[in-house]
């Protein structure tokens, strides 16, 4: 087995060293009833080429998106990754480290992880970040908590164009933490009223930006309504790219924000590995879930990184940590880095312009398609529109074409009587080809 | 210099004795942060002006900069390389960290999750477009239940954390369908502080059983803390002293007995995939990390994959989604209702690690069942040649044989002035990641070595040659050279303490001052 460099003279060896006759006689504090003692029912040990081609079967099964004229976001948006990314995350160094535990030898990923922590507090308009969260809906999830410990309250009100999944995490997680959250229902036209809603008990609003539909909110009266209660404003962003065009969350006052860092960085790869974003206030941060790289000096005077305020975690608190988790997604935080290095403030900006502007064009040609209508008067990169008759066999028809039309609603919520709702998402990577087949696609399904 | 470095001044000479002008020395090049390479207007990015179209943001628009640097794409490729070559990892050398599963990352995986087929997937393409990928999951999920004999499992959770949640989230949702209120956890003293973290975030309360002499689950102690409110035992087998549990069917049974279940942290699994399975020992629900088990790269810490198997009993409350195959193919169950109505809910976007699970089947494929247990067998003989070539210069904490890693605790130090960290930062300038320091915390100074199956004989006996060496350079009073290591790295000891008392969490440009933290 080409991984395995012991050979049996080495075992022999090593057995006569130990004074065990058998490797099996290792194994004596395993109950002899629950030892094993032939091979499993799973096939033999295979060489590179048998499995690259099993594997690379399954992988043609599929049709990658980029083999078609794709419009899917939801959540997870298909960017171009330039080439370095891609060879700076898979230098050895980086793939094959663990926690920076020994901070001596792990200055290159605390480094790092400083950057990625400095460049999503600036995108996101907040003082400070952490070194990211397993994805957007945990990171979400544990901003709730975060929220009901700083408030010493327990209810949660999600704004009703929330990513379905991003709802569904939290109320997993608040059903067995005591927390009371208030869903809310979807609604793709008419602009919501949470500021009302916000009383003396309520410790958070989750409010999305750009919404799952692809409204552009002002969060400002919002944010200015929940702390005239006492209550924090948690913004989700699930399209980071946004960032570049949009108001920050920060500059609209919110408390958290809690994002999906896929969009820089980070291949579709089907729904993960992603990247959870977490950004707060500094005088929350000793109330923040996860690991935080901080800045100091040797015993030389030299500046250098280590892990910190480790006292909020769960290998020293136990059972009173902010969170149970362990360690996240470090090389997707890093994925993210290296892409937004290399974009610096002219290519993001330019990028989320790109987005924007290809978005509208395909917007404004669509809702001029008989019986379609434009439901988000205002969007970044993603809109919804309302065909004259069910979604979701109008993208099955068109997938068979090579089309990725977008998201039917009933997808998200199957039974909430939004079947004729599509959501679409348009990025730098669709050409004029991919929106003119889609559009043609749409009419011809739609007639 | 600061007063802390000041204090230690003795030990912080060799700075001037290689002092060059540009800081850097030879291989170990100084690198300062991005943000001080900006370059207004630079960008690495070639991309085209958008078109002219009206803005649809309302007055959203966003007007102040962001304050991201500009750098080109040489600068950003060699500046993340020479911070690449300031981290240790597997590709350089042994990295015996215990409980942390170190070994070899094979290429192969990396190539096979990169398939378009696979890594340019959208989560929600139509399922007749995603067929393989759906397989690929239904395949890696059999492979996870043969391996452990169990009927089911969650795919879903993101690490071993998050699986260790949603197994204890899978035990409360069982007990509410029993009707039953109760409301703690037996979490054995050894255990990962996740554990008791997680059992305290799943609405539990954490009670802790001592360990016996032997670093095994006390049985009587465990049993009697036994009672009609304790809702499951949750334990490490084999355990974080690295040894099995021996008397882990009659844990079984006595949890089994009041009712409770048993949840297993598989974090160690690699030790006994191939050799033992789970469910034959009584075991209700389990995570398996395939970051270690099954070598997806740790990544500098992530992401990981922690898929949680489940007994029959449990299978029902599993988080979704699920993959079934019908005669239609493959598809995911979404939505708590029908087949799936006792369902956890969500436990994170979309359908799991797929990136891990292409790497993670690749790793199985390769092995097989032969090598699946010729890799524990062999990571088992790695840790006993360890404790027999090291067991009369360290103290080991419990008698062998021990499993894929061994403990030793600081009691042949103890005279010497020499501690755990500074024999740990002394390896560093021999060129081996230390092995994990002071856990667990049932024993004094604990150093827990996992060399893991990809090590060969020779790096060992070097690995050996060298620990025996610093015992003895311990035993001979040269304590202080201990106190002065590691002097060869890319940073000597840093502040830990001056970081944590006033955090710099971030850069911030020179004219804007942090906020103090409240």
């Amino acid at each position: 087995m080409r991984y395995l460099p012991l050979t049996e003279a080495d075992r022999a060896a090593m057995l006569a060293e130990i004074g065990a006759p058998s490797i099996d006689a290792l194994f004596a504090d395993v109950p002899p009833a629950a030892q094993v003692k032939g091979l499993f029912d799973l096939p033999r040990a295979m060489g590179e080429i048998e499995v690259e081609r099993a594997l690379s079967r399954l992988a043609a099964k599929n049709l990658p998106a980029g083999a078609a004229a794709s419009f899917l976001g939801c959540g997870a948006y298909r960017h171009h990754i330039p080439a370095s990314v891609d060879h700076l995350i898979q230098r050895g160094e980086f793939l094959t480290s663990y926690t920076p535990y020994q901070p001596e030898i792990s200055q290159g990923t605390l480094q790092a992880l400083f950057e990625f922590q400095t460049q999503v507090a600036l995108i996101t308009g907040m003082d400070v970040a952490n070194a990211s969260m397993y994805d957007g809906a945990t990171s979400c999830a544990e901003a709730v908590m975060m929220a009901n410990r700083l408030t010493h309250r327990k209810k949660a009100i999600l704004a009703g164009d929330l990513h379905p999944h991003y709802r569904d995490t939290a109320l997993t997680y608040a059903r067995f933490a005591g927390a009371d959250i208030a869903t809310r229902s979807p609604h793709p036209d008419v602009p919501e009223d949470i500021a009302s809603l916000v009383s003396e008990d309520v410790s958070c609003v989750v409010v999305q930006n750009p919404g799952v539909f692809g409204h552009v909110y002002d969060l400002a009266p919002l944010a200015e309504a929940c702390h005239r209660q006492g209550a924090l404003l948690i913004v989700v962003v699930t399209e980071v790219v946004s960032l570049g065009l949009v108001k920050s969350p920060g500059e609209m006052d919110a408390d958290i924000v809690a994002a999906e860092g896929q969009s820089l960085g980070n291949a579709l790869s089907f729904g993960g590995p992603y990247v959870g974003l977490f950004a707060t206030r500094e005088k929350f941060v000793r109330q923040m879930p996860g690991r935080l790289a901080g800045e100091t000096r040797d015993v030389e005077g030299r500046r250098g990184w280590v892990l910190t305020l480790s006292t909020r975690e769960q290998h020293i608190r136990r059972e009173k940590a902010t969170s149970n988790i362990c360690t996240n997604s470090g090389l997707c935080a890093l994925a993210f880095t290296i892409h937004l290095a290399l974009l610096g403030e002219a290519g993001f900006t330019r990028l989320a312009a790109i987005n924007h502007a290809r978005a509208v064009g395909v917007a404004e040609q669509a809702a001029a398609l008989p019986g379609v209508q434009l439901l988000t008067p205002t969007f970044f990169n993603e809109f919804t529109l309302r065909l004259p008759r069910a979604a979701a066999p109008a993208v099955d028809a068109l997938a068979a074409r090579g089309v990725l039309a977008g998201v039917p609603a009933s997808r998200l919520w199957p039974s909430a009587g939004l079947d004729n709702l599509l959501i679409v998402a348009v990025t730098e990577l669709n050409t004029d080809e991919d929106a003119a087949a889609l559009i043609a696609g749409l009419r011809e399904v739609l007639r | 210099m600061s007063e802390w470095s000041k204090a230690l001044g003795g030990f912080a000479h060799s700075g001037a004795e290689s002092a060059t002008i540009s800081g850097n020395r030879g291989l170990q090049i100084e690198e300062p942060l991005l943000f001080d390479q900006d370059m207004a207007g630079r960008s690495g990015v070639d991309l085209p002006s958008p078109p002219d179209v009206t803005e649809r943001l309302g007055a959203l628009r966003r007007e102040r900069p962001i304050g991201l640097p500009g750098l080109s794409e040489p600068q950003v490729v060699r500046h993340f390389t020479r911070l690449s070559q300031k981290n240790y990892a597997i590709d350089s050398g042994l990295y015996p960290l215990g409980s942390c599963t170190m070994k070899h990352n094979p290429r192969l995986n990396e190539k096979l999750a990169r398939l378009p087929g696979f890594a340019d997937l959208h989560p929600l393409q139509p399922l007749a477009t995603v067929q393989g990928a759906l397989e690929l999951i239904d395949t890696l999920a059999h492979w996870l239940k043969v391996l452990t004999g169990m009927p089911a499992v969650a795919l879903s959770p993101a690490a071993g954390a998050h699986g260790e949640l949603c197994g204890l989230m899978c035990i409360r949702a069982a007990l509410d369908a029993r009707g039953e209120k109760r409301t703690r956890v037996l979490v054995p003293e050894s255990a990962h502080g996740t554990n008791p973290a997680t059992a305290a975030l799943s609405g539990f309360t954490v009670d802790a059983i001592p360990a016996n002499e032997r670093g095994r689950v006390d049985l009587a102690a465990m049993r009697a803390k036994l009672g009609p409110d304790v809702a499951a035992i949750m334990i490490t087998n084999p355990n974080t002293c690295g040894l099995f549990e021996n008397e882990i069917i009659a844990i079984a049974e006595a949890v089994h007995g009041i009712g409770g279940y048993f949840y297993c942290d598989g974090a160690n699994f690699n030790a006994i995939v191939g050799r033992v399975r789970p469910a034959d020992l009584g075991i209700d629900c389990m995570h398996i990390n395939l970051h270690k088990t099954f070598s997806t790269p740790h990544g500098g810490g992530g992401p990981g994959a922690g898929p949680v198997v489940l007994a029959a009993r449990l299978a029902p409350f599993a988080p979704l989604p699920w993959v079934v195959h019908d005669r239609q193919g493959f598809r995911l169950v979404e939505l708590s209702d029908g087949e799936a109505g006792h369902a956890l809910g969500r436990l994170k976007t979309f359908h799991g690690q797929i990136g891990m699970f292409v790497r993670a089947l690749a790793y199985m494929m390769s092995h097989g069942s032969d090598g699946l247990r010729q890799a524990s067998s062999d990571a088992v003989l790695n840790a006993n040649y360890l404790l027999a070539r090291l067991g009369d210069v360290l103290a080991p904490s419990f008698p062998g044989p021990c499993m894929h890693e061994v403990l030793f605790d600081d009691r042949s130090l103890r005279d010497t002035g020499v501690t755990t960290l500074d024999l740990a930062k002394a390896l560093i300038d021999e060129g081996y990641h230390p092995m994990t320091m002071y856990f667990p915390l049932v024993v004094h100074g604990a150093m827990l070595i996992e060399p893991t199956e990809t090590e060969s004989k020779e790096t060992l006996d070097r690995f050996v040659t060298v620990m025996r060496g610093l015992v003895a350079k311990a035993e001979a009073k040269e304590g202080a050279a201990f106190g002065a290591a590691p002097r060869f790295t890319p940073r000597r000891r840093l502040d830990e303490t001056a970081a944590a008392r006033k955090p710099v969490l971030r850069w911030r440009p020179a004219a804007e001052p942090s906020k103090a933290a409240e």
